[in-house]
């Protein structure tokens, strides 16, 4: 039944459980506009990136890429690769908010990071049946609040990070990040894979331009976990037969 | 960090716009077409394909450092990777590297 009260209802489910996230959202949001200070960019560019970009990976990857003094297209390139992830989510989400208006489905868009898909991909799961006006208000819950932090948290990392003396090792807080989201997303043996044909690659193409060997490294990367993911379900197809 | 005004800001509409685009594609021009299924493959492994590779050069030979091996930052890196293995939280695994990398300046140092 589509009323304005189950909109609401499913507005706040929304805001509740992304919630959490804020604990996840916020540090990398200090951590990010710190970062960006760190690599000499003006507080007007680092909010340029959390607002008009709005993904954490790829915006700390495009700073870093910065950092080193890689040509503006591999900054882009390498940057984008890493959001390319974004299209899956954009599939997923299609059935379910297709039928919504266009400027709305725009906004879906805009708002749409790790955190909101996977809040909203796991509520349309348990409930398929909410109209979409509900679903809509489920997402903008979610939204409301990871949404802002994460620029306001850009501005105060940006604004404290440039007040912090090197000896505090600011650098590393782009290595750190990185490592720490790539942990628990080591799954399979696929992901381990990946993950290790684009270290061994990046590191013997170092020699390259600042970000051509990790491009190459990436897209070898890719396919290897796409092929140790085919080459696994082979073999278990075969232990069942 | 030698780019101009200009040049950053094109960086950053650039990214931007191309972000948009990816966000936006199913939803709104290509519509519920399901992907193949060998594009959602490769999809999966992105960020492990891309991040990896980006972090292996910067714990080797930090720049901080003028690219000399640095003992602390390699713990700092070994930490937060074992805490994330470990507890699958990456806050967890955040906290654990920013400890371990000022334990290490102080003790290295």
């Amino acid at each position: 039944m589509q009323t304005p009260s189950a909109n609401r209802s499913a507005f706040w489910r929304g805001f509740r459980q992304g919630l959490p996230f804020l604990l996840v959202i916020i540090p990398f949001g200090l951590l990010f506009g710190v970062a960006a200070a760190e690599a000499g960019l003006h507080i007007t560019a680092v909010m340029g990136f959390s607002v008009l970009v709005l993904a954490g990976a790829s915006q700390f990857t495009a700073v870093q890429l910065i950092g080193e003094n890689a040509p503006a297209v591999l900054v882009v390139v390498t940057a984008l690769a890493v959001n390319l992830r974004m299209a899956m989510y954009s599939a997923s989400l299609a059935p379910h908010l297709g039928p919504a208006p266009a400027w709305k489905r725009a906004l879906v868009a805009y708002c749409m990071i790790d955190q909101s898909y996977t809040l909203a991909a796991q509520d349309y799961d348990r409930a398929p049946d909410q109209t979409v006006a509900e679903k809509l208000a489920y997402y903008g819950g979610a939204c409301s609040h990871v949404c802002p932090a994460w620029v306001a948290a850009t501005w105060v990392g940006a604004t404290v990070g440039q007040a912090i003396p090197p000896e505090f090792a600011l650098d590393f807080a782009i290595p750190i990040t990185f490592l720490a989201m790539l942990a628990p997303a080591m799954r399979t043996l696929a992901h381990v894979a990946a993950a290790t044909v684009s270290v061994a690659l990046a590191l013997v193409l170092a020699f390259l331009p600042s970000g051509l060997g990790l491009l190459v490294a990436a897209v070898a990367a890719m396919a290897t976990g796409a092929q140790v993911e085919l080459w696994v379900a082979r073999r278990r197809a075969a232990g069942n037969a | 960090m030698n780019y101009s005004t200009i040049e950053i800001w094109l960086i950053i509409a650039a990214l931007g716009a191309g972000t948009f685009l990816l966000r936006y594609s199913f939803l709104g021009l290509i519509g519920n077409r399901p992907l193949p299924e060998w594009a959602l493959r490769c999809l999966r492994y992105t960020p492990v394909a891309v991040l990896p590779g980006l972090v292996a050069p910067l714990v080797l030979w930090p720049q901080a450092t003028g690219g000399a091996f640095d003992p602390a930052r390699m713990l700092a890196a070994g930490a937060t990777l074992a805490v994330g293995l470990a507890t699958r939280n990456t806050l967890a695994a955040i906290v654990a590297g920013l400890v371990a990398l000022y334990l290490g300046l102080f003790l290295f140092s």
